[in-house]
This record gives structure tokens, C-alpha cells and sequence, in this order.
């Protein structure tokens, strides 16, 4: 039998184009002191230390966890790195919590970062492999045929993935945290910006972030006596699949389906739909909104979009998704998957301010990764497991 | 200089070039030697039957070898694509351009290329293919002898035969 682990501290920066007033270490080091002060503890309180980001190539920084380890308070304690491509920021939440789980620390500091002003993520994205051509153009270039892809399955009408861009914007516009601050942006403005990777538009995009998220995991005996409620951790689970092979459901991927499926189950939740009271998924291009709605069963394959079109998924809608503005507001792409955890867990926790959902009790966090290979969820509730 | 008057240091360039040996392993040599031959060769599974290209000696499905060698053609239909207008300092190709998921006959995976010699308008999920190799005295044992692929004007697939891929 695990141990019950909660989420008692949460830190995050102000993300933004250009954090050139801090180094990394400078950048990590904010995100953990506000997380150790909202979990009221110093970093002599913390016995190990989990650190996520995406490949080591975008800043170019070999092993980080080494140069990070004193601004992280590390020295002398377990630090452990994790790397799962885009969806790292939730397997390192996952990976931290397993270990309170197993029963080997009672409280982890674990932070997720990237600096993409001192990073070339296209460049490295755009690689040239002895078997393929450098023909893909970074994240968008791979992605943008699956959301084609996605269009001539469902029929979905064409303006669905601007109606996710506006939602998300304008939930942006309540989160002080987040990177785009854009309260005059309209339905023309998204429509008439410029395709990047057709039928990518350019307000349809996530944009490039500096930021860092922690979180301050517990043990049940130490989760007491904070200053904010503990967001109780039910359920984990993570998954990954081929990067191709026949039959790939490149749309609805297996791994996503079966991971949804495991983190459900381990939650006893039957009717996801019914039970979750919002989500903060992975979204950092405005189709993967549908898309992902089906892939995490909250639609029924093919009619994702329906829930987007009829407003299910506003913050008013019966499945409020990506209050905080989501990946589509801020991308410190290796921190990105830890703040739709930390998101979560501030609805349960109340914590959540203008954003916040009206009696959130049971909220999922959910990341992606590669080329849709790499999965991570979170269940996160306000009463104890 | 006094202390007020020294501005914070931003930011400092440090250009890094990486070059890389890859070893192709015994599969995807086979692969590379027919494509200097202006051939596509495949490996089918002996399980699940479905046909690899580029072939990397194992179905990543039924996690077993591949060794049957199967010759694939290099025409096609597009089952997805995307028109990049976004530059990226290492791209191939001048912009815009198609990237297209190419489903070769006799092929189960998707191959990753461009469609030239057609407006960008009309490239469509559906539309046959066929790759536009380099002058035969060009050919290597490099995917770069297949330069683009361009249309062959044969009738369009229609979606239901390619849902299976998509």
C-alpha cells in the first residue's frame, strides 16, 4: 500500500519572452522559494530534489541538475533529473510523488524549467537525421498535419481551433503569471493572422517562454499545519509508445487512451466527464484542445469539438479546461507539463484567484510530449484519498 | 567606471557545431545501398505482415526482427500535409514549401518528404506522387538522391482507403 502524498507548496514565475535580469539558477531559484513559501517550510525541510526540462540541446546547457544543484539547495540531499521531451514537466511531478509514495522521503522539492530567450528550440527541432530531411520546422511543422489530419476525420468545423485560441487568451487575461496578456484580442484578429504551418495561424500558436514551476510534495504525517489546504494526489500514471509503426493512431494515441484510462481507474472515477471538475491539458496549438477531449475519453471519438463549440470547456462550460490560459499563454516548454499540474492542484486547493473554478474538488493535470509518444496525468483532490 | 555605471551582461553568444557519425545498422544499410540504386527496399513483419520503410530490423509493434526484404514503390499518396511558412536556419528547402506524409504502395508507414511541381493550393490528402529522384550519377546511399516528390496526375485515393493511416 503507498503512502498518500499531497501537493503542499506551489511556485511559479512571471513567464515572459525575456528573463534576462536572471541566469537559470536565478530563474529556478524564484520558482522553489515560492513554493517553499507557500508550503511555509525553508530548504533544510526538503529531503530530495527532482528536476525536469526538455532536451539538454535548446539552451544548450550539458546536465543541468549539475550546474542547478546549489541554487536548488540540493547539495548533500538526492537529486534526481528527469527527461520526457514536452510532457517532462509532469512525469517529474509524477516521478517526485512516487518517490513520497514508495515511502523513502516525507517532502520533495521538485522544478521544471526552460529559458527559451537563451534557447533555439526550432533549430534543434529542425535537425537534420541521416534518414529523414530537414523539412519538419520545429514543433509546428510536425504537428500541423495531425491537426489536418484531425479536420478530415471529424468534420470539425474550421473555426474551431480560433474559438480554443480566444477561450484560452482570454482565461489568460485572468492569470498574472501568464506570459500573453492580450484582453483585446478578437475572433478577426486570430482568424486573419498569419498561417505559420498551414492550418497553423499565428495567434493559434503557443509562444516561446522563460519560467519555472515547483511544487513541494508531502507525506500525509507532514502535510498538515501549512498555510493553504494539501491538494491530495489519488492517482498518477504515465505512458509512452513507438515513435512510428503501423496502424499508429498518430490523432488518438494509444498511450494517451490507456494512460487516461490507468489514471481513471486508480482515481475510481467511471464517468471522467461527470466526476473531473476541470482539467488543465497540454494544449500548445488550438486543435490539440478537440483532440486531446477524446484522447482523455471526456468526448466521444470524432466529437471533441462539439464540447469547444457549445462552450463546455469556458470557465463557465461543465468542464472548464486550461483555466490558467494553458500552454497556448506560456511555454517554458520543460516547466509547461509541471504548470498544468500546479494548476490543478491550486483549483482544489482554492487557490486559484480569478481563475479559479467555483468549488473545484477533483481536477485533472495532463502533458504530452515528442511526437505525442510521451504521456503523464495527474487526479488531484481536495480530500484526502 | 563606477559600479552604477556598469550595465548587467545580458547575454553572451557561444556558437557550438556539432557533427555527428551515424552507424545504420544492418537494416537500414540494405535500405541506403537500394536507394543508391534508385531503389526503395522495405522488411515486413513476419507477425503483423505490415511493411517498414525506412526498415530499422524490427517491427516496433510485435517487437520482433524484420528480414524479409519487400520492394516498395516510389509512388504514393499523400495522407497528410502541412505548407511551412516559417523559416528555420537548418531547413532544406526554400519557403514556402508542402511536408507531406507520404504513403508509398506497398508501404504501412507514412514516409516524411515535399511536394514540388504544383501549386501549393492544390496539394490535397489524397493526391498521388511520385519521388523526383537526382541525376543517376548523383545517386548515394543518402535519402538526399530523393529530392522532392511531385504530383503524377493519376486519380486522387479517396479518404476511406487511407483512414486506416491517418
Amino acid at each position: 500500500m503507498a503512502e498518500r502524498c499531497a501537493v503542499i507548496g506551489i511556485g511559479q514565475t512571471h513567464h515572459t519572452a525575456r528573463r534576462d535580469d536572471v541566469s537559470i539558477a536565478g530563474l529556478v531559484r524564484e520558482a522553489a522559494e515560492r513554493a517553499l513559501a507557500d508550503a511555509g517550510l525553508d530548504w533544510g525541510d526538503i529531503d530530495a530534489v527532482v528536476l525536469g526540462k526538455a532536451p539538454d540541446m535548446f539552451e544548450g546547457v550539458m546536465m543541468p541538475e549539475l550546474y542547478l544543484a546549489d541554487a536548488l539547495g540540493a547539495a548533500g540531499k538526492p537529486l534526481l533529473r528527469v527527461h520526457t521531451a514536452g510532457s517532462v514537466g509532469g512525469s517529474t511531478a509524477v516521478v517526485a510523488a512516487n518517490l513520497i509514495q514508495a515511502g523513502l522521503h516525507e517532502r520533495v522539492l521538485t522544478v521544471a524549467f526552460e529559458k527559451q530567450s537563451e534557447s533555439n528550440a526550432m533549430w534543434a527541432l529542425t535537425v537534420k537525421t541521416p534518414l529523414q530531411s530537414a523539412v519538419v520546422a520545429g514543433a509546428g511543422g510536425y504537428f500541423a498535419p495531425l491537426i489536418r489530419s484531425y479536420m478530415q476525420r471529424s468534420g470539425a468545423p474550421e473555426d474551431t481551433g480560433i474559438r480554443v485560441a480566444l477561450k484560452d487568451r482570454s482565461n489568460a487575461n485572468k492569470n498574472p503569471y501568464a506570459h500573453l496578456r492580450e484582453p483585446d484580442l478578437s475572433f478577426e484578429t486570430v482568424a486573419n493572422s498569419p498561417m505559420l504551418w498551414d492550418p497553423i495561424r499565428f495567434h493559434e500558436t503557443c509562444p516561446s517562454s522563460d519560467g519555472a514551476c515547483a511544487l513541494v510534495l508531502s507525506s500525509e504525517r507532514a502535510a498538515t499545519g501549512g498555510a493553504h489546504p494539501p491538494a491530495w494526489i489519488h492517482a498518477t500514471a504515465m505512458r509512452s509508445e513507438p515513435t512510428q509503426f503501423a496502424g499508429q493512431e498518430k490523432v488518438n494515441p494509444r498511450a494517451g487512451q490507456e494512460c487516461a484510462q490507468e489514471v481513471y481507474a486508480k482515481a475510481g472515477i467511471t464517468d471522467p466527464r461527470r466526476e473531473i471538475d476541470c482539467a488543465e491539458i497540454y494544449v500548445p496549438f488550438s486543435w490539440f484542445e478537440p483532440m486531446w477531449l477524446e484522447n482523455l475519453g471526456f468526448a466521444p471519438v470524432g466529437s471533441g469539438w462539439k464540447m469547444t463549440y457549445e462552450g463546455a470547456t469556458a470557465p463557465d462550460g461543465d468542464l472548464p479546461v486550461n483555466m490558467s490560459g494553458g500552454v497556448l499563454s506560456s511555454n517554458p516548454i520543460g516547466a509547461s507539463g509541471m504548470l498544468r499540474f500546479a494548476e490543478a492542484a491550486m483549483q482544489v486547493r482554492g487557490q486559484a484567484g480569478a481563475h479559479q473554478v467555483d468549488g473545484a474538488r477533483t481536477a485533472l493535470g495532463h502533458a504530452y510530449g515528442g511526437g505525442s509518444q510521451f504521456f503523464s496525468m495527474w487526479i488531484v483532490r481536495s480530500e484526502r484519498p | 567606471m563606477s559600479d552604477a555605471e556598469r550595465k548587467p551582461v545580458r547575454s553572451i553568444q557561444t556558437p557550438m557545431r556539432l557533427t555527428y557519425h551515424y552507424t545504420a545498422g544492418i537494416a537500414t544499410s540494405r535500405f541506403l545501398h537500394g536507394i543508391a540504386e534508385g531503389r526503395i527496399l522495405g522488411q515486413r513483419c513476419p507477425v503483423c505482415t505490415k511493411v517498414y520503410v525506412p526498415p530499422r530490423g524490427s517491427c516496433p509493434r510485435c517487437a520482433v526482427a524484420t528480414e524479409e526484404e519487400v520492394h516498395v514503390s516510389d509512388r504514393g499518396t499523400i495522407l497528410t500535409f502541412a505548407i511551412v511558412r516559417v523559416p528555420s536556419e537548418n531547413l532544406d528547402v526554400p519557403l514556402p514549401f508542402a511536408c507531406v506524409h507520404v504513403l508509398l504502395d506497398g508501404a504501412d508507414v507514412p514516409f516524411f518528404s515535399v511536394v514540388q511541381g504544383c501549386p501549393l493550393d492544390e496539394v490535397r490528402i489524397g493526391m498521388r506522387v511520385a519521388a523526383a529522384w537526382v541525376e543517376p550519377d548523383r545517386l548515394a546511399p543518402t535519402l538526399q538522391s530523393i529530392r522532392w516528390f511531385e504530383p503524377t496526375g493519376e486519380p486522387d485515393v479517396p479518404f476511406d482507403q487511407l483512414r486506416e493511416h491517418l
